[in-house]
């Protein structure tokens, strides 16, 4: 169907033959990598790329497709992504997958230290060659090995055989430095003793015989080879685990159904600060939705006023807030509040002697938010207001000033009601972005100062989504799955939300 | 319109007037404040709203240059500002670019073709754009680490995947493009099909050019939009030479270390050409969308 078909069928075949062997190695080595799920999603969304770009079926869903799988894969499988981690104990303990913790407890090894010699190591040239003392207490001889590259490379080294010192001469040892310098290659490096020993690398001065420190048992358990103790993977907690509960570190990811859930409900520690942080979260939202539109719409309503001059130059600087961006300006605000540097503490203190802790008080800084907030948010309801007032029929006006009425006539019974119906859905959306809005309470506040007393650190400003962001990616823990169940939460509400905006509009619109 | 106007009137028009001008101290405070600090000497230095002395030691470190100070020791720029500027119009730029792309191809599809489940994708996409981002980041932090395992220039701390991560977000682009594609009759392509071209010579020799109005609205607005985002770019970069404007500026007033007439100067260059922008965007916006030059 497309240009490039119908002038060389071949060359679209080639391609469409290229992506699909590029497909099949990405999908092989995902899978390899032991992510079988993302290999198959990938497989999924190539495949249907290459069906839909290589064969005639659809015209339309060759333009359609770049667009509806970007927002599959960043925006809907994100949502689907965190509420099925919600459901998980995917933390910073249970990273990884049971067969990957499994993996990473074999590879620990132990270095035997009665056993380890000291070494020293010689430039010869540009090569280098190493000589091992016998070990601390024992006699013997010292060992050297022939001239090495040491040279860092991912290939697996063969072991390298010693030699007796012999009548061998050295060049003076290389200082702690240079040993730095070549860790690398030597942490790669297994020697070979003249008995049949193998060392290797146990730290800056020794080399050692090194020994794993777990064994698999058939059954799947763990045996710690120094203690005796079995650990088994217990499926639940997401540990390996001793008989008598006893956890080893690394955990791994496993399914642990609603725990989160209930422990934002059963949780009395927990369940305080959250049902704070929830509370305040729609108080802001709302008072926040209020304050920008009281004042927002006063606004509209006294700038569509024609007696006055100037509307144009008041109606450009008002808007100013809206056009700079927010990171900067909420930054802006957070300097210019500052309690000790800040310039609206400066004025404050010379008008009235006082220097408010903005930042520390937690009503200070809630009225510091909302203030911010506001400032930011107003110029974009005025606009909206403008529009709607600008599509009143002006006959209204005329037909009230005939009969006499006052401006807040006009206002309560003519351009207020006018309004109302077309702005609610808007204002809904504007609620549903401030409950969500990350960004003003990351910056200014970081939700701090924080409430005392919490085993998870939580902040008396922080709203529903920073208090998810401090979870998951500042505070210890980083406890992703407990954040995942409180976005979900959060996406119940944004539903619900938009399902009563989508009401109102629908109303709205039937009605129009 | 006609409103009673009489003594009431002009002292009710005075009254706007001051509210009015108390109100735009209110909101233009900040932006002015900003301006003096960041020509005021010293990071501490409070005092006088308008400086005494004007210095502009904190625009040369905001310009990357060192300052040598009266005693002779040499402050080095506290961090690369016009690097993290270059990052930010780098990535907006690209991500604008195809973000355009993508949303024009597919709002063709939207507005042209005929295909099975167009109003529910259609609603789907504008029940998704309700949900924030920042809502899923936990999400999108594993998405990308899982992506570099295989592909390490996809995966966190890099450029492109910041690019692809915003790829995401082009809904309410499609549904601009879509609109003002509908406005335009179709009679104008199928005449063009008539006289022979295909699907996509009708969709890029005579569509696209009279869309390119549109287009370059749906640009500027993609461009902000990268160039301000904040949470997607703060847990992807984490990297000093890395980072967005957006994710860099706020180390300027860390507690421990309160550079706030860095900051200033920092943000008067770095915010001052993206205003600018939207403010003729703005205008443009407005005017693009209501002239309509194409519809005759």
């Amino acid at each position: 169907m497309s240009a490039t078909n119908a002038t060389s069928p071949w060359l679209g075949r080639a391609v469409a033959g290229l992506a699909a062997l590029a497909l099949m190695w990405l999908v092989f080595s995902l899978w390899t990598a032991g992510q079988a799920l993302a290999a198959v999603g990938l497989l999924a969304l190539g495949g249907s790329a290459i069906f839909v770009y290589a064969t005639a079926h659809s015209v339309a869903w060759k333009y359609l497709f770049p667009g509806v799988a970007g927002m599959l894969v960043f925006v809907a499988f994100p949502l689907l992504y965190t509420v099925q981690i919600g459901f998980t104990n995917y933390s910073s303990n249970n990273l990884l997958e049971e067969a990957r913790a499994r993996a990473y407890l074999l590879d620990q090894t132990i270095a035997d230290e009665a056993q380890s010699r000291p070494y020293t190591l010689h430039a010869e040239g540009p090569s280098f060659r190493l000589k091992l003392a016998p070990h601390e207490g024992a006699s013997g001889d010292a060992l050297v090995s022939p001239p090495l590259a040491l040279k860092a490379s991912d290939a697996v080294t063969p072991p390298v055989a010693m030699q007796p010192l012999g009548a061998t001469i050295l060049a003076a040892p290389l200082n702690l430095r240079e040993l730095i310098s070549h860790r690398d290659a030597l942490a790669a490096l297994p020697l070979q003793l003249p008995d049949g020993q193998l060392i290797r690398y146990a730290g800056l001065r020794e080399f050692g015989p090194i020994s794993p420190l777990w064994k698999a048992e058939a059954d799947g358990a763990l045996t710690q080879l120094i203690t005796g103790n079995t650990y088994r993977a217990n499926r639940s907690t997401g540990y390996f685990e001793t008989a008598a509960g006893e956890r080893m570190q690394p955990g791994f990811k496993v399914n642990i159904g609603l725990a989160n859930y209930s422990r934002m409900l059963l949780d009395a520690d927990f369940r305080g600060p959250f049902v704070s942080i929830f509370i305040w979260t729609v108080v802001f939202a709302g008072l926040t939705v209020l304050f920008s539109t009281a004042l927002g719409m006063t606004l509209a309503v006294v700038l569509e006023w024609q007696n006055l001059k100037y509307r144009a130059l008041y109606r450009t600087l008002l808007f100013l807030p809206y056009a700079v961006p927010g990171f900067i300006s909420i930054l802006v605000f957070k300097g210019l509040f500052n309690q000790n540097f800040g310039e609206i503490n400066g004025i404050l203190n010379a008008l009235f002697g006082v220097r408010p802790a903005w930042f520390a008080d937690p009503l200070l800084a809630k009225v510091m938010i909302l203030i911010v907030n506001t400032w930011l948010g107003y110029p974009y309801i005025m606009i909206l207001c403008t529009g709607l007032i600008k599509a009143i029929p002006a006959d209204l006006y005329e037909a009230s000033a005939i009969a006499g009425a006052q401006p807040l006539t006009n206002f309560f019974k003519i351009t207020a009601p006018l309004i109302a119906k077309p702005l609610t859905p808007l204002l809904i959306s504007a609620f549903a972005f401030n409950f969500n809005n990350f960004v003003l309470i990351s910056l200014l506040t970081d939700g701090r100062p924080d409430y005392l007393n919490t085993k998870l650190p939580a902040g008396t400003n922080d709203i529903l989504v920073s208090y998810t962001y401090r979870i998951a990616f500042t505070d210890s823990g980083q406890n992703f799955g407990l954040a995942a169940a409180i976005s979900t939460l959060i996406f119940v509400m944004v539903a619900v939300m938009a399902m009563v905006q989508l009401k109102i509009t629908q109303r709205s619109e039937g009605r129009r | 319109m006609a409103i009673v106007t009489g003594k009431a009137g002009r002292w009710r028009l005075i009254g706007a007037h001051a509210g009015l001008c108390v109100l735009l101290a209110f909101t233009l405070f900040p932006l002015l404040a900003v301006i003096s600090i960041s020509l005021r000497p010293g990071n501490f230095a409070t005092g006088s709203l308008i400086p005494s002395t004007i210095s502009f030691e904190h625009w040369q470190l905001a310009l990357g240059i060192p300052v040598k100070q009266a005693d002779g020791s040499v402050v080095q720029p506290p961090f690369p500002v016009l690097l993290w500027l270059w990052n930010s119009i780098k990535i907006a730029m690209i991500s604008a670019v195809l973000i355009v792309a993508i949303s024009t191809t597919a709002a063709y599809a939207f507005a042209r073709m005929k295909f099975a489940r167009k109003q529910f994708i259609l609603n789907s996409m504008l029940l998704l754009q309700m949900f924030p981002v920042a809502v899923a980041l936990v999400a999108i932090y594993a998405i990308f680490e899982g992506i570099g395992t295989t592909v390490p220039a996809l995966g966190i701390e890099t450029h492109a995947g910041l690019i692809v991560a915003y790829l995401g977000g082009v809904a309410m682009h499609i549904w601009t493009i879509k609109g003002y594609f509908d406005s335009i009759p179709v009679e104008i392509e199928e005449s063009a099909k008539v006289d022979g071209a295909s699907h996509s010579q009708a969709f890029r020799l005579v569509l696209l050019p009279m869309a390119v109005p549109i287009l370059m609205v749906v640009f500027v607005l993609a461009f902000i939009g990268t160039i301000i985002e904040y949470p997607v770019a703060s847990i992807l970069l984490r990297e000093e030479p890395n980072l967005t404007l957006a994710v860099g500026s706020k180390f300027y007033l860390y507690e421990q270390k309160y550079l706030w007439g860095d900051f200033a100067a920092a943000a008067v260059l770095s915010g001052l050409p993206i205003t600018l922008v939207f403010l003729l965007a703005q205008r443009w916006i407005v005017s693009g969308l209501t002239a309509g030059g194409v519809k005759g």
